[in-house]
């Protein structure tokens, strides 16, 4: 039986920053619990023993020379940005009026 | 979606156009670069032929999101450069369709989102700087699921691809607007993206060839990341020896990417010139993998027989086939949508509605506006998968889930280690059915994830994959691909053995499988 009930998904919602309307809440509550109950299966397969793998090609390194390089100019930073003064992104109150 | 599109449209007038035009669409990029060289044809009629081949099927197929405007300029400095004796390298002149998942400086890069709509990064991704240092002409971005999630392009936020063998048809994905357009003639290559499958799948059901390279063999810089330990760049195209052309233009080291192999690589279009011959198939040891070949149903009837006859055909050019057991790819998929989920939730945070793309028009803090914004932005497909992640990673369920699932990635490198040892390449189809019908699966996220049982092994262990065409299914007449996957780092293996497999199902057939295709326009 799956443990993703309404209120889960509205608090995953909010970690993934996502307002979710509530009639998209009520539908990923049934598909995320699918997909659990389905993925779940991991659970039965690997002992203690089995170590895990984050990267398929393990590398060594992968540090290049610490040189100066070409970088973005502010002009080019901000050129895709909804809202900017020409030298910073422009964002609305960072916070709520209660604080 | 854009200005550059609805020019090329427009300038198309000829559209479908006369003899000469539409041949040179049907040419390989290998052809193309003799020709050019030879000063036969130029850069700006291949490109104009291309441009007039979009403008006359794209209405119906597609596959792009943005066509380059100053496609045609690039091409005529190319032709201007080869008349001033300036030595150009091979691919020079021949174009080339860009997966829209790809940052490019003067084209949108949207990767199928509405949330990066009219996007256009400040900087090229490292495969497309190749292509441009390679002299190849950009023709535009294609379509593509939603930041790559998906295995139809059903959710793009622009509308979905068709496949150019039957319209009312999916066009696999993600990258269904590169193989469409490589089977629609609209370009002879295109680079795509293979997270799970993105390319490999697409290729199998246009009819296409496709490659997932090595992890870390194809640099990822500039490529808008989904799920950062299985995300490859990879060629798509009409035949082997172009995959490869293309491959050793985008391959090799980047040190821009962390994860790209230092090492030097052999030359794949040495590999698939020498496999043309068929000699590496004899005494080759082929496995089949049990888990792969559908026996526990799943697969359609017509894939297995294209699939049973292809082991016969190598069988009688003196391969050896063996059957080899992979237990734990049985698990692959429920692995993958708990890495992939968990990746992709973490890669996405970046769009913030601060720094690029969409901001929604809502009043409040900017944590509301934030919300608001990727609510409005983000497709249900994504909605998904990035609500899952944080389950995935969250305390209490961490190791059952997520940690569990990078324990099966162990267990499936293991397996094909095994194999390895049994066999020098490991083939399967490339996926369980053909194209499938428009909305099939969209009400079932989860019959959609089971399209990608084939493919998701060889992201899940980073080797390398290629798809090629074997043939028609009898019941739908509808390409059916064989997936190739070879050890890390054995890419070329993949072109070799590819290149032999392709040139004997040609001989079979009387020509290449797309000269069956349907016509378009």
């Amino acid at each position: 039986m799956s443990e993703i009930t309404p209120e889960r998904v509205a608090h995953l919602a909010s970690l993934a920053r996502i307002a979710l309307t509530e009639a998209e809440i009520e539908q990923l509550t049934g598909e995320l619990g699918a997909i659990v109950d389905a993925v779940a299966t991991v659970q039965q397969v690997a002992g203690d023993d089995v170590l895990a793998t984050s990267h398929p090609i393990p590398l060594v390194g992968g540090m290049r020379p610490d040189e100066i390089g070409e970088t973005l100019t502010t002009e080019q930073a901000l050129a895709g940005a909804p809202d900017h003064d020409g030298s910073r992104f422009r964002v609305t109150a960072i916070l709520g009026e209660e604080q | 979606m854009s200005d550059g599109t609805g020019s090329a449209r427009t300038s198309g007038a000829s559209a479908g156009g006369t003899g000469s035009s539409s041949d040179l669409t049907r040419l390989s990029a290998a052809e193309l670069s003799t020709h050019l060289a030879s000063g036969e044809v130029s850069s700006v009629e291949v490109t104009q032929a291309h441009l007039d081949r979009i403008a006359a099927v794209d209405g119906d197929v597609h596959a792009f999101l943005h066509v380059n405007a100053a496609a045609l300029e690039t091409a005529a400095q190319v032709d201007a450069d080869r008349a001033a004796g300036v030595s150009l390298p091979a691919l020079a002149g021949v174009p080339i369709a860009i997966k829209d998942v790809l940052c490019t400086l003067d084209m949108p890069s949207t990767s199928g989102s509405k949330i990066l709509e009219g996007w256009v990064p400040p900087y090229d991704a490292t495969v497309v700087a190749r292509l441009r240092a390679a002299r190849m002409i950009p023709l535009g971005k294609t379509n593509m699921d939603e930041f790559a999630m998906g295995s139809s392009t059903e959710h793009s936020a622009y509308g979905p691809t068709r496949n150019p063998w039957d319209l009312t048809r999916i066009p696999g994905g993600s990258g269904g607007g590169s193989a469409a357009a490589v089977a629609a003639f609209e370009a002879p290559v295109a680079l795509g993206s293979d997270t799970g499958g993105s390319i490999r799948q697409p290729a199998a059901v246009t009819g296409s060839v496709g490659v997932k390279p090595t992890y870390g063999g194809v640099s990822r810089y500039g490529a808008i990341a989904l799920a950062s330990s299985l995300d490859q760049v990879g060629p798509v195209s009409r035949s082997v020896l172009d995959a490869a052309l293309v491959h050793d233009v985008i391959g090799g080291h980047d040190p821009r990417d962390a994860t790209s192999i230092p090492e030097s690589w052999a030359s794949m279009e040495e590999a698939a010139r020498r496999g043309a011959s068929g000699e590496s198939l004899k005494g080759l040891r082929v496995g089949v993998v049990t888990q792969l070949r559908g026996d526990g149903g799943g697969f359609q009837a017509g894939v297995s027989q294209r699939f049973s006859e292809t082991l016969e055909l190598l069988a009688g050019a003196g391969a050896e086939i063996v059957e080899v057991s992979a237990p734990n790819f049985e698990y692959a998929i429920a692995a993958y949508y708990l890495i992939l989920p968990a990746e992709a939730s973490s890669n996405l945070a970046k769009f913030d509605s601060v720094r690029f793309g969409m901001r929604a028009d809502v009043t409040g803090t900017v944590e509301d506006v934030r919300g608001a914004t990727r609510e409005a932005g983000f497709g249900p497909e994504v909605k998904r998968r990035i609500s899952l992640g944080p389950y995935a990673l969250s305390a209490g369920y961490y190791d059952a889930y997520y940690g569990s699932a990078q324990k099966v990635r162990t267990l499936i490198q293991r397996d094909f280690a095994s194999c390895f040892e049994q066999a020098d390449i490991l083939v399967s189809p490339s996926a369980p059915t053909t194209a499938f019908r428009f909305g099939e699966k969209m009400a079932d996220p989860l019959a959609m994830y089971l399209n990608d049982v084939t493919t998701i092994p060889a992201n899940l262990a980073g080797v390398p994959g290629m798809g090629l065409p074997m043939g028609l299914a009898p019941e739908d007449g509808l390409p059916v691909g064989l997936q190739l996957m070879a050890p890390a780092r054995e890419d070329a293996r993949l072109y070799d053995v590819g290149a032999g497999i392709e040139a004997l199902l040609e001989q079979q057939w009387g020509g290449p499988l797309w000269a069956q295709a349907p016509a378009l326009g």
